[in-house]
This record gives C-alpha cells, structure tokens and sequence, in this order.
C-alpha cells in the first residue's frame, strides 16, 4: 500500500494501518536478554514487578508480550537511548517481557512517580499475545499513596472492581506483583485513547 | 467464575478445540462481515479496524476482552515513546539475507516504505522489528513443527531504525505460505510480522504485512478479523518495479500509518 497518494488534504485525518495478532512465533523476533531488565537488578532504587497473564478459563499464557513505559522516580520521562542495549546505567524506561511457559512476566525498574499534576503514578503496559487480534493498552497503578489514588479523575471513574485491575499489590519484600486478565470477573481495564 | 490454573503445554494449544472444515470457518466470517456492513451503512462510525471478538480466530475465544476498551484522555507517558538513534541498530540488521556464511533459499525481495502518523508527518528515529517464515512456510522458532525445511542460511528476524523521513527498507526473502491448526487444511498468506514505535506510546502497533493477490486471504482468519476491505488493503504491500533492482530482487513498497486512537478529540489545532 503507498500512502502517497492519499495524503491529507486540509484537515484530513489519516486512516491507521489496522493491527493483526503477535501470533505464536514472536520470540525469536522481539525477545532479547535485557529486555526485561529495564534497570539492573538488586540494585539500589531497583523495583521487582511481575505478575501472570491470564485467559477467560483461567490458563496463565505461556505466549503473551508484555511492555512497560515509565517515569523515572522524579517524575521525569526518559528519554534515554539504549533500551536494546542496556548499559546498566542509562534509564530508559521502556521494557519487554514475553510471558514464559508459566504465563509470568517480570521486569526490574525503577518506581515510576507522577507525571502530571493531580494523577496517581503509574506504568504505561501494553499487551499482545497469540490468540488476540489487536494490541492492548493499560495501567499499572503503585498501590501506596491511598491519597493519590482516591484523588486520581481516570481511577475515580470506575467500579470499585474495574479499579481494582488497575492497581498494583506491594509485597512485604518491597516488590509489585500483577495479574493481567483478558476475560473474566477480574478482566483487565483496558483503554483506547 | 475463572479459577487460576496452571498454563496449558503451548504445544497442546495450536490446534483448536473444534478443528471445523474450512466451508465453516468462511460462513463464519461471512456473518461476521455482513454484521459490520450493515452497522457501517446504519451510520456507525467504527474506527477500530480490526475486531478483538472474531471466533473464526479460534485461538482468540480465550484471549480477547469482552468489554469495549475505555476511550481516555493519555497522559505524558503516554504522549511519548522510548527513545532510539540510528546507532542502536546496525545497518546489517535489516538485512536478512546476510546473517549467515550462505544466501537463503527463496525469492529476494525488498520491501521499504515510510511511517507516517495520523496528519501524514514521518516518524523519525523509531524501532521497527520484523520477524517471518523462511521460503518453505517454515519459521526457526522450536514449536514450530511444520515439516518443511528449515533454512541453515535463514533466521527470519531483523530490525531498523526509520530515517528522518520516516523511511525504512528491508532485504529478505519472500516467506511461504504457513499451515496451522485453526482448522482442517489452514494455511496463512505469506506475511512478514512487523512491530512499529510511533512518536507516542498510544501509537504502538504489531501487524503483519502481505503480499499482492494471495489465494489464501479469503480463507484466512486473522486476516478477516479486519472486516471492512478498505482496511484489510492496507495491510497489502503494492509490488513496486522501479524498486526491484535488475538481476537481484523484487520491490514492494509498504507505507504504515500510525494513529494510536480510535478519535481525534484529544488533538489541538497545534498538533497539526
């Protein structure tokens, strides 16, 4: 398809390219070593979140991609080259984990802090997988500043379960854990824009 | 409702549960299709283009939301995507014929063309990742077990960086059509996977790209689960001859438009 010949006039908006599924084959094409390790791990400042994707009977999915984007600690948005060759120092924000035969995706980052003025922190995620036709795009939501999230106008808009899918759970060693569902009583709360 | 339970083999999960004849799998889209065109000429104003409900897709039962994706306003994060160079990719990456000692089997092709957002503008500096089958229909990935040769001189995975107008160009070969087990005597058009960054995170987008004139694109249901023809053309790359380099390779031409939205409320007069 060339495009050329049907650029805007005026105001015309164009038409996005529709998307297609990731299919089965994905990981020899996008998965590389240091995806998921946006910052180092263990180190100082370093967070550990991880959680299951699953589907509408419950099986966690062994080939699902899961990318995250986030502010630094400070509120900053990275906008550090690097992300496919970590140098161990450079935060980029921005990671790639494929689910593996478990259905669990991990990453080591950094506690994302608030963008904008009024609104709770969160990582921006989105997901593919076989089996789901088009991307999809949520939140990871930090689950400790109760304040923040009461205030937050998106959270505060919806049921107190469509919430829930959102946010985050703190484990006492420090690190996040957090279930996507693409079906079901807990069904992920995803967005268009 | 759904208890957690423990991830099923992959292995066992590529045939689906019913495994219909093909003649079903066409009614089924058929439907489906007809449904679309009749809420499109009731005045709907659809602009996702691809359906995530789409049951000939027999893998997506399970794996699609049932809710409608909820429209809000992207906040900063949002509005912006990791940061590339063009040294983060090497020049050969987007090659694919030269990651080997020997040249693959197959048809060398071409296929080059430019990002472009919603208002037309390049999109600079961007990743774009592709991965496909060799020229038998196979793909190197080990649960792949179609029992057609793999290729000692062909991989299948590449990536680029998009110049400062939006342009990016791969060197591969053509990849065969691919069977699967969605049902009796499935088989996927030829297709090259792509992964594309926009200049906002909203703007991500996985998709595949296909070739001129494939028999199999009626047939095939991840390519009907974009119901509207206009749409599922822009998936269509378009054989350009004044690209194919004599004596050496066949050109298409595939532009990709990202526009990350399903409207254009949230855009200001300024963005134009």
């Amino acid at each position: 398809m060339i495009i050329e010949k049907q650029l805007p006039v005026g105001d015309t908006y164009l038409r996005g390219t529709p998307g297609q599924t990731i299919g089965p084959f994905f990981k020899f094409g996008l998965e590389y070593d240091d995806g998921p390790y946006i910052v180092p791990p263990h180190t100082p400042g370093s967070l550990f979140l991880r959680g299951n994707v699953y589907d509408g009977a419950g099986y966690a999915i062994p080939d699902a991609l899961v990318e995250i984007f986030g502010a630094d600690t400070d509120g900053t948005i990275p906008q550090t080259r690097g992300s496919l060759h970590r140098d161990g120092h450079a935060f980029t924000g921005w990671g790639r984990s494929a689910t593996n035969d478990e259905g669990k995706y991990f990453f080591w980052t950094r506690e994302p802090g608030a963008t904008d003025e009024g609104r709770a922190p969160f990582f921006a995620v989105m997901l593919f997988a076989r089996g789901l036709p088009h991307k999809l795009h949520t939140r990871i939501y930090l689950p400790d500043d109760e304040a923040a999230l009461a205030a937050d106008p998106l959270l505060s808009s919806l049921s107190p379960s469509e919430r829930a899918t959102l946010i985050a759970t703190r484990d006492e060693d420090g690190s996040l854990r957090h279930d996507l569902w693409m079906q079901g009583e807990k069904e992920t709360v995803f967005f268009a824009y | 409702m759904a208890q957690v339970q423990e991830a099923r083999k992959p292995e066992d999960m590529l045939a689906s549960d019913d495994f219909p004849p093909q003649s079903q799998i066409n009614d089924e889209i058929a439907a489906i299709h007809a449904e679309r065109q009749r809420e499109v000429e009731a005045g709907a104003k659809i602009d996702l283009p691809t359906l995530y409900d789409f049951k000939p897709y027999r893998s997506s039962i399970l794996r699609h939301p049932t809710k409608n994706p909820r429209l809000v306003d992207p906040e900063s994060i949002e509005l912006w995507s990791p940061a590339y160079g063009q040294r983060d990719v090497s020049e050969i990456e987007a090659d694919l014929t030269l990651q080997h000692r020997g040249e693959p089997m197959g048809e060398r092709i071409t296929v080059t063309g430019r990002v472009l957002d919603g208002w037309g503008r390049p999109v600079t500096n961007q990743l774009v990742e592709v991965w496909q089958a060799n020229a038998a229909g196979r793909y190197i990935h080990q649960r792949d077990q179609h029992p057609a040769p793999l290729d000692p001189n062909f991989t299948g995975a590449g990536r680029t960086i998009t110049d400062d107008q939006g342009w990016y160009k791969f060197t591969t070969i053509k990849p065969g059509p691919y069977p699967w087990k969605n049902h009796i005597n499935a088989w996927r058009p030829a297709h090259i996977h792509f992964s594309l960054f926009g200049s906002k995170f909203t703007q991500r987008l996985v998709t595949q790209c296909y070739f001129p004139g494939d028999p199999l694109f009626a047939l095939d249901p991840i390519y009907q689960s974009i119901p509207e023809q206009r749409d599922r053309d822009r998936l269509v790359a378009t054989y350009d001859h004044d690209l194919t380099v004599p004596e050496f390779s066949m050109g298409y031409r595939w532009d990709i438009v990202l526009t990350g939205k399903h409207a254009t409320w949230f855009e200001t007069e300024e963005d134009h």
